[in-house]
């Protein structure tokens, strides 16, 4: 059987690049290497809920039909919109996304991806306040300190930590995972020994269990690697963490605040601050000085919650703020495999990141204003083109009220919610697994995607497709000049 | 298709060609003897001056860098666009054009290829990509290879053979045309945040000083006998008293020259041409450095003219970017790349009235007049670092021009005025001049054979700007003369018309330059073999997934390069 080697999963943002797959018949039955989100795509892509055949919307019902009658229906609606909006982009190719800024720019529209509805504050925050960052492997070889805030990568990014952080191997830093081992096998230990005191000895047990208690105490004053977690709960990350901060919902701006304090050697004049004891930010604010190289990555608890941008704001200046002291990076944790991708090709051809609009024959950037949520609830657009994106599920009522009304074109694999409004529906075919191309891994570094297996019969590329349409509304549009 | 360029002034330096009227014949994109009249396309060029298309050894346009720039600076493109029109595509300027704007603007100026100047090797695909959407000009990148830990582990072991095989594995891999060294061993510093202060001054971690560093990849460069001489951004950029360092780093190869022939070029050099304990005693290193250049023929060197205007600073310099971020307080992002180099981005205003600003200003020019061969100092901004290229007419008119010299220098700050050496140089650059330190010397330092000259054999990369030499004096006259290059009457690329009267008539793709290192012993199995193995233990990357494949090229242009190695 065929293995392919050296294969780029394309679920999240990490995009790791050293899967191997067994191709048996045209299908893929193994994989190595991959994390459970990564053998789910690989083995489970195609599922009953795939869509096979184009669709057109006729009489309130989606039918069949031929392809080339699908881009010719889809190249009508956005040839005739006055205002459509172009939105998705962060699972497919940078190539895809290239043509779509090209049809953006031909018709008139908005193209937008789905960073506004998750790191668009993040990018909004970098554009006032910059960002010191690194690539991954930076990070690998150097960081002894590494801190999660409001993000859970042990579930959302199952292999962040093993590649690229705590238990990665270093030439500088040698990995977290011996120690991780041994912290556990103490922990499993502690609490057999603690149930058979509890059995055993009936009387006085929660004396016993404290006097076990101090090993544990400051794993933040060791030698070596560390990790810190910040969250709002004890995630699965937390639990592996040596010191976990428990952050009160929608205070981590608080935080971050008396954090950069703490690191000017500001002494604060109250005892809690987002619901944690001085002392123990005092602490961390420590390991934070006195590390050689430290790293901070965030997730959608820090962009999404309370003060939203601003928080990333007071992020990304505390990292500024520790580079008087030490060396420390900032980096956010990317969710979809290529949103990265998405915002970096949309920025060198347009010179914006995201909510890109092309009404007045240039690119516009105003989020807020131009990005697609809002032109969704000023109900301004006429006409939707939505590629590798689900958001009818994901955006707030009334914004999917009105991209529902809109005629919609959806180019995806799968009959997802979006889908089913849709008014055409053109499935592609996966990228990275039956197409080729290229994303961006959540540090900017390029990495190919590879095709393995084919797609199912006259299933194209979103890419192709999106050329196909392009195409077909430059000879609508020649006609009309022409008439 | 035949073209036929009649009467113009050439200026054609590589030939010997000053201001003569004369014809160009253009056949297949190739300059040719002679065309056939009758079908011949003609253009009329009486009047006219018609030189070679302009080529810029160093401006940043495309890569991560960049684009983290562009990212960074909404403002920067709010108050610059471009509409989309039936030939060309939308975008945006100012300091940092998207990429079909910066395409299109450097052809209305009659410029046919530009070199990114800084490519870190694991992001060459990003870099790659980047060019390949920057239409009409010819384009190749430098990957940053002075702090790249196989060369710092090489060098010290004094293993140059190896580590010239290994540089040639990685330029071939990139897709790159040069070596380039950013702060030789500073960068590796910085991945702690720290620096290195001189050329002696060892790295941390790697025992090895910049000096090693500079002189090996000089002996490798010429152990692969690549075009161009390394590219060296030296070690104190941007501080004061650092043309010690610039001496003491062109002194460092002096022994490594064979005959006339360069063997390094020290790039945007106003920026290490600094005197001065600090920045209040700050003062012009530029004669220093001219004096040294002139009694020597092993070095060449570009300007990095400083522009009064708001721009964006970025360099693979993480370290100086740090500093110029606690100088200015501006926004400031930096980006250190895994086992290479780094990068740092700080948007800065450069102001007439400030002291150290218009000394830097008088710096470049400085040097650009000082130094007495042309072919020896080439004309840049260091796009956008001293601020973009679209000022490269300005430039012009400065270094024809002793009048707009005067012009500028009455307006800027008065104890940079005075201490300025502007005042005592008359010397005031030919057509011809221009010519060669806008397109003849950067073509000659790059080793370009089929660019910068008018030939037969050479490419047909023609610029022709509106300015009479016979009716009309460039020194008196220098704003006529801004304005000709500011929107070339016609640009012809690959023996195309793509500019006429400043308005580009068609986009179109260039092509990508690189090289192709081709090692003389069989070896290149036993290097793959050895470059995966280690590959797990630097990067985060695959082997396999590492290589930029010629599909990243819209153009693929390779040179094949046979090495001593």
């Amino acid at each position: 059987m065929p293995v392919v080697k050296a294969v780029t999963c394309p679920v999240c943002g990490s995009l790791c690049d050293d899967i191997e797959l067994t191709i048996e018949n045209g299908r893929i039955v193994k994989v190595k290497n991959g994390c459970a989100m990564c053998e789910a795509k690989f083995l489970g892509y195609c599922c009953e809920h795939r869509v096979l055949k184009p669709m057109i919307r006729k009489d309130g019902e989606l039918v069949k039909t031929s392809l080339k009658e699908a881009i010719r229906r889809a190249a009508e609606i956005l040839a005739e919109a006055n205002y459509p909006v172009l939105y998705g982009w962060s699972n497919t190719s940078c190539e895809a996304t290239s043509v779509g800024i090209e049809l953006a720019e031909e018709v008139g529209g908005v193209i937008d991806n789905t960073s506004v509805v998750c790191h668009g504050p993040s990018i909004l925050s970098i554009q006032d306040v910059g960002i010191p960052s690194c690539t991954l492997g930076q990070i690998r070889h150097r960081a002894d300190l590494i801190v999660y805030w409001g993000s859970n990568p042990w579930s959302a990014h199952p292999r962040h930590i093993e590649r690229y952080t705590s238990f990665s191997e270093g030439r500088f830093e040698k990995s977290a995972w011996r120690g991780y081992v041994t912290k556990i096998k103490a922990l499993v230990g502690r609490k057999k020994i603690q149930s058979a005191i509890k059995r055993l000895v009936l009387k006085k047990p929660s004396q016993i269990s404290t006097h076990l208690e101090p090993t544990f105490v400051s794993p933040i004053m060791r030698k070596g690697r560390k990790l810190i977690v910040i969250d709002v709960r004890r995630t699965k990350t937390a639990e592996m963490a040596d010191f976990f901060v428990q952050v009160e919902p929608n205070k981590d701006y608080e935080l971050l605040q008396a954090f950069r304090a703490l690191i000017r050697d500001q002494e604060l004049a109250v005892d809690k601050v987002a619901g944690v004891p001085v002392e123990y930010l005092e602490d961390v604010a420590d390991a934070m000085v006195s590390c050689d190289f430290g790293a901070l990555f965030f997730g959608l608890g820090l962009t999404m919650s309370g003060a939203k941008l601003r928080n990333i704001d007071a992020a990304l200046s505390l990292v500024r703020d520790l580079n008087m002291r030490t060396k420390f990076i900032i980096m956010p944790m990317r969710g979809h495999f290529n949103v990265t991708g998405a915002n970096t090709v949309s920025t060198w051809q347009t010179g914006y990141p995201y909510a890109v609009d092309f009404s007045l024959g240039y690119p516009r950037y105003n989020p807020g204003e131009t990005s697609v949520v809002d032109v969704l609830l000023r109900k301004e657009s006429d006409a939707a083109l939505i590629v590798a994106s689900d958001p009818v599920s994901n955006f707030p009522h009334k914004a999917a009220e009105h991209l529902a009304e809109n005629p919609l074109i959806v180019i995806d694999p799968h009959m997802n919610v979006t889908a089913q409004m849709a008014d055409v529906l053109i499935p592609s075919a996966f990228v990275g697994i039956e197409a080729a191309g290229t994303a961006y891994r959540m540090d900017h570094v390029p990495i190919p995607l590879k095709k393995v297996v084919n797609p199912p019969r006259g299933i194209l590329p979103d890419e192709e497709i999106l050329r196909r349409i392009l195409a077909e509304i430059r000879k609508i549009k020649k006609k009309q000049e022409a008439a | 298709m035949e073209l036929l360029i009649r009467n113009g002034f050439v200026y054609d330096p590589v030939n010997g060609v000053n201001g003569e009227k004369m014809d160009i014949a253009i056949k297949n994109g190739k300059i040719v003897e002679k065309v056939n009249e009758r079908r011949a396309k003609k253009i009329d060029a009486s009047g006219m001056v018609v030189m070679p298309g302009g080529v810029d050894i160093h401006s940043h346009i495309a890569g991560g860098k960049v684009n983290s720039g562009r990212l960074l600076r909404p403002e920067d493109h709010f108050k610059d666009f471009e509409r989309k029109t039936v030939t060309t595509r939308s975008g945006v300027g100012y300091s940092i054009p998207s990429t079909f704007t910066t395409g299109y603007r450097y052809a209305r100026m009659g410029w046919t290829t530009v070199m990114d100047p800084a490519m870190p090797p694991l992001e060459a695909k990003h870099t790659h990509e980047e060019l390949s959407d920057t239409p009409i000009i010819d384009k190749a990148s430098y990957p940053l290879l002075g702090d790249w830990w196989f060369v710092l582990e090489y060098l010290k072991n004094g293993q140059i053979e190896e580590c010239a095989r290994h540089v040639a594995w990685m330029i071939t891999a990139t897709k790159g045309y040069a070596i380039k060294l950013v702060n030789p061993g500073g960068l590796e510093a910085w991945g702690f945040g720290r620096n290195v202060n001189s050329i002696d001054d060892p790295v941390p971690n790697f025992g090895i000083t910049p000096r090693e560093i500079i002189r090996g990849l000089c002996k490798v460069n010429k152990l692969l006998n690549l075009p161009h001489t390394i590219h060296v951004h030296t070690n104190n950029l941007g501080k004061p008293g650092n043309y010690v360092t610039a001496l003491e780093t062109m002194e460092c190869v002096e022994d490594l020259a064979d005959g006339d022939k360069p063997v390094i070029h020290i790039t945007h050099c106003q920026f290490c041409a600094f005197k001065g304990d600090d920045w209040r005693t700050f003062e012009s290193g530029a004669e220093e450095i001219a004096n040294y250049v002139n009694a020597h023929s092993h070095v060449t060197m570009d300007m990095g003219q400083v522009i009064f205007t708001d721009t964006t600073t970025m360099t693979a310099d993480g370290p100086f970017q740090y500093i110029l971020y606690t100088l200015s307080g501006n926004k400031w992002v930096n980006h250190d790349v895994e086992t290479e180099t780094s990068a740092g981005i700080v948007p800065f205003h450069y102001r007439r009235k400030s002291f150290v600003h218009a000394t830097q200003w008088s710096i470049a020019l400085e040097l650009a007049l000082l130094i007495k061969d042309p072919w020896k100092i080439l004309m840049t901004t260091d796009h956008p670092n001293g601020g973009p290229f679209i000022a490269y007419p300005r430039i012009i008119a400065w270094l024809m021009s002793r009048k707009a010299r005067e012009a500028t220098l009455k307006k800027i700050n008065p104890k940079a005025r005075s201490r300025s050496l502007l005042p005592s140089i008359d010397r005031e650059l030919s057509f011809y001049e221009i010519a060669i330190v806008t397109r003849a010397g950067q073509a000659k330092a790059l080793g370009l054979k089929n660019k910068g000259h008018l030939g037969v054999g050479a490419d047909a990369d023609i610029a022709i700007y509106g300015f009479n030499p016979e009716e009309m004096e460039p020194s008196k006259k220098y704003k006529a003369v801004r304005r000709a290059f500011k929107r070339a009457a016609y640009t012809i690329k690959g023996g195309q018309v793509v500019v006429k009267d400043g308005e580009v008539l068609k986009h179109m793709d260039g092509a990508t330059m690189w090289l192709d290192v081709q090692l003389c012993e069989p070896c290149e199995i036993e290097l793959n073999e050895d470059m995966k193995r280690r590959f797990k233990e630097y990067w985060t990357v695959g082997y396999e997934n590492y290589p930029v494949t010629e599909d990243y090229l819209a153009v693929s242009h390779p040179i094949t390069v046979k090495a001593d190695v």
